[in-house]
């Protein structure tokens, strides 16, 4: 299982990683705003997350942090 | 010592590289080409970088950048060329930036002429670009004072961090003299000199950052309060004046670089004539001489201020003596050389006042 | 696969840039260049006067500010006062393109080795979107309300092409970072224009065409859809010019 970790801060909510996805799993979560004031991206299916990074490529504030095996080392 | 027969112009360049001066970003104009032409030559045979820019604008940027990485340079220009420089020379100021800047002056306003001047006084000293900030100003009269204060220059804009101006006008960059260099070899400064150099961190330090942008006013205004603490120190160590036959003079002359050459034969011929005449020769402009204006004027009646320009330093005269003593003014404009007999007329003139 | 995260040769400041700008892409992928190449240590960047102007802060290699279109001249300053360290400028299309013209094209043809990386968003951004000299023709902005109209305004410049004529330019190349695909093509010609620093064979300009949702008044995802459709007919992408100049 692999995990993408979206710095809950440091995202501006641009939505340019939901684009970006193969798997359509990221989208912008609309429960929460962060002390910018933004809604931010979250992976909403991390078992079919590939760890393809293409969100991360796409991130503008290098808020995405992928994690091929999810942490669990 | 060797003694060489040199322009001042090129006295000036051989001076700044046994400075040390690694790297000059030129561009030509009259009359201070000799300079660059001498760089020209000069700079590939000792391992320097002589780099003619696109415009005046782009050379003292070059400048910004190398002085950033803690190497010392150089450029070289005269009065319209300088204007156009003002804007790097301000950002330098704002960045704490040492370097050395020469003004062969020239008669202005606009494109002006290519006769000696003394017109750019105020721009040097008050007004070198935008914001709150000064530069060192250096004013030789010899073409060995050209070399000499040339190494002064880098060594002082070193040490306070500032830009600093050697001022010289077309007169001096032209005229030959012997000159002898202080130094046989060629000086070398390593950046490691300079902690805050933006010359690659080499994994050994945090970022080194060059910069004049505070979007903060506290915080622009606290650098700005310092940088004015260390002028006070600038003012107090660094302050220049030539006195000669000022003792018991009762007409002072006020004069600096190539007009202060022919003041002196004036006051000679003053004197010859029974007249009780001097002259103070501000060596530093900025900072300004004023204990030292004050030391030659204290038996002054009168001061004379002679300058190749409607009257600019005059101002920092009569502040140097809070208008205690009349100061008149006798000035050439436009690329117009004051004679000497001239002057001397200026002094009887006075000195006939004063008998009244 | 390896980790995924934010390379070292970023600072930890987060971006100050509008949700959505490409800076950050840009920024990063620079960034992850200079980590590959192991050269944070040796190199220089110098910002220009516009939205990137704070990128001192997010660089963690030396930073110099330069004036607003300098920072080729200052570049230069640094690079020929160290010829082996690496020396980078990341300008603006106003900075590069109007005030700096000049910088740009004689850096360029004196084959100053440096690596320029030029932002084309035909806007100026920090300013609050007015015209910029690569603003399409017709293209709204703050100061062509009716659109950029070629007969009072003139043509946009096409930097890439106008410095390919230059003998002292070892690459020219226009990328964009629309799509993952173009992103890892824009990063591979960053590294190629520091790997042509690398061996002093010549000047390097990566062209990199941006976003600007603000003040195209688009959100990021439809701004990177303009982009497409207006942008890239006009500034084909592709490589210019390439080869070592020495």
């Amino acid at each position: 299982m692999a995990k993408m970790n979206v710095d809950f801060e440091a995202c501006k909510g641009c939505a340019l990683c939901t684009t970006a996805c193969p798997k359509k799993i990221v989208e912008i979560s609309h429960e929460k705003l962060n002390a910018k004031g933004y809604y931010t991206a979250v992976c909403i299916d991390d078992d079919a997350c590939i760890a393809c990074a293409m969100c991360a490529l796409m991130c503008p504030d290098c808020a995405i942090t992928i994690i091929p095996d999810g942490g669990e080392k | 010592m060797e003694r060489n027969l040199m322009k001042g112009n090129e006295a000036l360049a051989e001076a700044a590289i046994r400075a040390g001066c690694k790297c000059f970003f030129g561009y030509p104009i009259t009359p201070q080409t000799e300079i660059s032409a001498y760089m020209a030559k000069r700079m590939p045979k000792v391992g320097g970088v002589f780099l003619q820019a696109e415009s005046e604008i782009a050379a003292i940027n070059m400048v910004y950048g190398c002085a950033s990485s803690g190497v010392r340079c150089m450029t070289s220009s005269s009065s319209p060329g300088i204007s156009l420089k003002s804007e790097g020379v301000s950002y330098m100021a704002g960045s704490d930036l040492p370097c050395v800047i020469v003004n062969v002056m020239r008669g202005g306003p606009g494109l002006g002429g290519i006769q000696p001047s003394q017109s750019d006084y105020w721009q040097a000293t008050r007004a070198l670009g935008h914001g709150d900030f000064q530069i060192l100003v250096f004013a030789p009269s010899t073409v060995q004072e050209m070399a000499d204060l040339m190494g002064r220059a880098f060594d002082e804009a070193d040490k306070y961090r500032m830009p600093a101006m050697i001022l010289a006008d077309g007169l001096l960059g032209q005229m030959m003299e012997p000159v002898t260099f202080k130094v046989d070899e060629i000086q070398h400064h390593d950046a490691s000199e300079k902690p805050w150099a933006t010359n690659g961190h080499g994994n050994k330090r945090r970022h080194n950052i060059v910069n004049s942008l505070y979007l903060q006013a506290e915080e622009l205004e606290r650098l700005n309060f310092e940088r004015f603490e260390r002028y006070e120190t600038v003012k107090k160590e660094l302050h220049e004046a030539e006195l000669y036959k000022t003792e018991d003079a009762d007409i002072v002359v006020a004069a600096y670089g190539s007009v202060a050459r022919l003041a002196k034969a004036a006051v000679d011929r003053a004197r010859e004539a029974g007249i009780k005449a001097g002259l103070v020769r501000p060596v530093t402009l900025w900072p300004f001489p004023v204990q030292e204006v004050r030391e030659a004027c204290r038996n002054a009646k009168r001061v004379l201020c002679v300058e190749m320009s409607m009257g600019q330093m005059i101002d920092d005269v009569k502040l140097a003596l809070d208008c205690r003593i009349p100061v008149e003014f006798y000035g050439r404009t436009g690329g117009v050389v004051p004679k000497p007999t001239a002057i001397f007329e200026q002094i009887k003139l006075l000195s006939e006042k004063e008998a009244e | 696969m390896p980790e995924f995260k934010k390379p070292n040769a970023l600072t930890d400041v987060p971006f100050h840039y509008c949700p959505g700008c490409t800076h950050g892409i840009v920024h990063r992928l620079v960034a992850e260049v200079i980590d590959e190449m192991g050269i944070e240590g040796e190199t220089i960047g110098v910002c220009p006067v516009g939205c990137s102007v704070m990128a001192y802060d997010y660089f963690s290699c030396d930073m110099i500010e330069a004036a607003h279109g300098r920072a080729p001249a200052v570049a230069t300053g640094v690079k020929r006062g160290n010829p082996d360290k690496f020396v980078f400028t990341y300008q603006g299309d106003g900075d590069l393109a109007a005030i700096g013209t000049a910088e740009t094209v004689h850096a360029a043809t004196r084959g100053e080795n440096i690596t320029v990386i030029f932002i084309n968003n035909t806007t100026y951004g920090m300013t609050g979107g007015q015209m910029a000299p690569t603003t399409l023709p017709g293209q709204v902005t703050q100061t062509t309300p009716y659109g950029r109209n070629p007969d009072v305004e003139g043509f946009p410049v096409r930097v890439c092409e106008m410095v390919s004529t230059l003998s002292g330019v070892a690459l020219a190349e226009r990328v964009t970072v629309t799509d993952p695909a173009n992103i890892r093509k824009a990063k591979a010609a960053i590294r190629k224009g520091f790997e042509f620093q690398k061996n002093k064979q010549g000047f390097s300009l990566i062209e990199v065409l941006s976003t600007c949702p603000t003040n195209w008044g688009l959100s990021p995802v439809e701004a990177i859809k303009w982009l497409k459709d207006n942008m890239v007919p006009y500034y084909p992408l592709g490589v210019f010019k390439e080869g070592a100049i020495r």
